[in-house]
């Protein structure tokens, strides 16, 4: 099933999926390690009746959403920016706008090779200085626990996902308001009008894609944008 | 519970944040080095990590509020690594309490090993899936798309931009979604305000681009606008908005 590709005459994209293969096995294995390790070094291992309720519900939703998830961002993000974002997740709230504000300020077309490098130069970036922030966090969480739970900041914090999408909404509705008009109000109905819809976000994402993808469709094969 | 600052335990954490510090270097360098080759020049380059470092730096910082809550529940060790790979906030908290809800237990009850050796193993094995799809199909899949893309390139940027669209418009109707607070249900009127005024925001630094050609703006715009915006929530929050 794997193309492990050792010819000489590799394009750059062959040569960062070979190389991006091996790196995220390489996070799947570290990763699936931890609870091993943990296990090993305290002799507490989870009994199937403890594992099981928690793991299904989880998987029930989280499989489906992290698997549609792959083929939703990783057009957006391009071959190099995948195999790291997907490592190291934050994809909406970092990663995907991170590589769209880099691709736009230097007005690359997305999807092109030009596109692809420098998406994978804004997400590497951007995970550079979000892992030293987390570490950083980690390490002084003592001293730093009171100042990121003053309520004076709260409000600051729990809006990061409007502070954000607000322009990067406004860049793109205003670009392409025919394709935007019909999954906007569909989201805005689904929002306000269903009950507990304030946690589906994650599943409507790819909703809103398969909308706005269908919209474009139409509107392009009746030439009504181009 | 000792463990859970044990040496060994931060060294294994450690471990994984030096691989993934490893693996962004390397493919920010080669991404660099081809960027070259690709006629970008080196002001476009040190732009654009830059501006991705600074825009990245609140979305971070946020996520350190989430590090205080997870680690309450799996130690500081354990959740700075969680919330650095795969997976965010959103996924890692309802899925710990999910767990102690299946012990029986609530966020602020005393645990012991056995639950936060569960925790770890369900938030493990439960998001993995993209750690398998992509390393075996993400390279037929973008074939696939790069086959579309080179088939009509219009529609290829049409495409790209509904895929964009379609992103934004789930999290701008998120927006609206009524929220519940100390058991009330109400539609906040600061995240609406704060949606607008970022909106704003980009409006009058584009005109201010424009206007004054600070091409340094283009790169900046996005982030400025959210910091601004974030610190516009805590201006409104004061204001009684909420």
């Amino acid at each position: 099933m794997l193309d492990w590709g050792l010819d000489n005459m590799r394009t750059y994209q062959d040569q960062i999926h070979i190389e991006g293969r091996y790196w995220m096995l390489g996070a799947l294995a570290l990763f699936i390690s931890v609870p091993f390790i943990l296990s090993l070094a305290t002799g507490v291992w989870p009994t199937f009746q403890e594992f099981l309720p928690g793991f299904i519900a989880t998987i029930t939703v989280f499989w489906p959403v992290t698997t549609i998830e792959v083929f939703t961002f990783t057009p957006m993000l391009g071959v190099g920016s995948s195999y790291m974002a997907f490592v190291t997740g934050n994809l909406t709230s970092l990663k995907v706008p991170a590589a769209l504000n880099a691709q736009d300020a230097l007005g690359v077309e997305k999807g092109s090779e030009e596109g692809d490098v420098i998406s994978t130069i804004a997400v590497a970036s951007s995970n550079i200085i979000t892992t030293l922030i987390i570490l950083t966090g980690a390490i002084l969480i003592i001293p730093l626990t009171p100042i990121l739970e003053l309520e004076a900041v709260k409000p600051a914090f729990d809006n990061v996902i409007p502070a954000l999408f607000g322009a990067l909404g406004f860049v793109y509705i205003s670009k392409r308001w025919k394709i935007a008009l019909v999954p906007l109000i569909f989201m805005a109905l689904f929002f306000l009008f269903v009950p507990g819809s304030s946690g589906l976000v994650g599943i409507m994402v790819p909703v809103g894609v398969v909308i706005s993808l269908t919209i474009a469709r139409i509107l392009y094969k009746k030439e009504m944008i181009r | 519970m000792a463990f859970l600052n044990a040496w060994w335990l931060y060294a294994v954490v450690g471990i994984i944040f030096v691989y993934i510090l490893l693996q962004s270097s390397i493919f920010l360098m080669k991404a660099i080095k081809r960027a070259k080759e690709l006629k970008f020049t080196n002001d476009q380059i040190r732009k654009t990590i830059t501006s991705s470092m600074v825009f990245s730096i609140a979305p971070s910082v946020a996520i350190l509020i989430g590090l205080v809550t997870l680690s309450k529940i799996i130690g500081p060790a354990l959740a700075a690594m969680r919330l650095g790979t795969l997976g965010a906030v959103t996924y890692e908290l309802p899925t710990s309490l999910l767990v102690l809800e299946s012990f029986g237990l609530n966020s602020g009850d005393l645990l012991n090993a056995n639950v936060v050796v569960t925790i770890i193993w369900v938030l493990t094995f439960g998001c993995i899936p993209p750690l398998l799809i992509i390393p075996f199909f993400y390279k037929k899949m973008s074939k696939k798309m790069k086959a579309v893309k080179e088939k009509d390139s219009n529609w290829n940027a049409i495409l790209m931009d509904a895929l964009f669209i379609g992103m934004i418009s789930a999290f701008v109707g998120f927006v609206l979604a009524p929220r519940t607070v100390s058991g009330e249900t109400f539609i906040s009127l600061l995240a609406i305000l704060v949606l607008l005024s970022s909106m704003a925001l980009i409006v009058i630094f584009g005109l201010l681009l424009k206007k004054f050609k600070w091409e340094w703006l283009r790169n900046y715009a996005l982030p400025l606008s959210m910091v601004i915006a974030m610190a516009l929530a805590i201006v409104y929050a004061g204001l009684g908005v909420r």
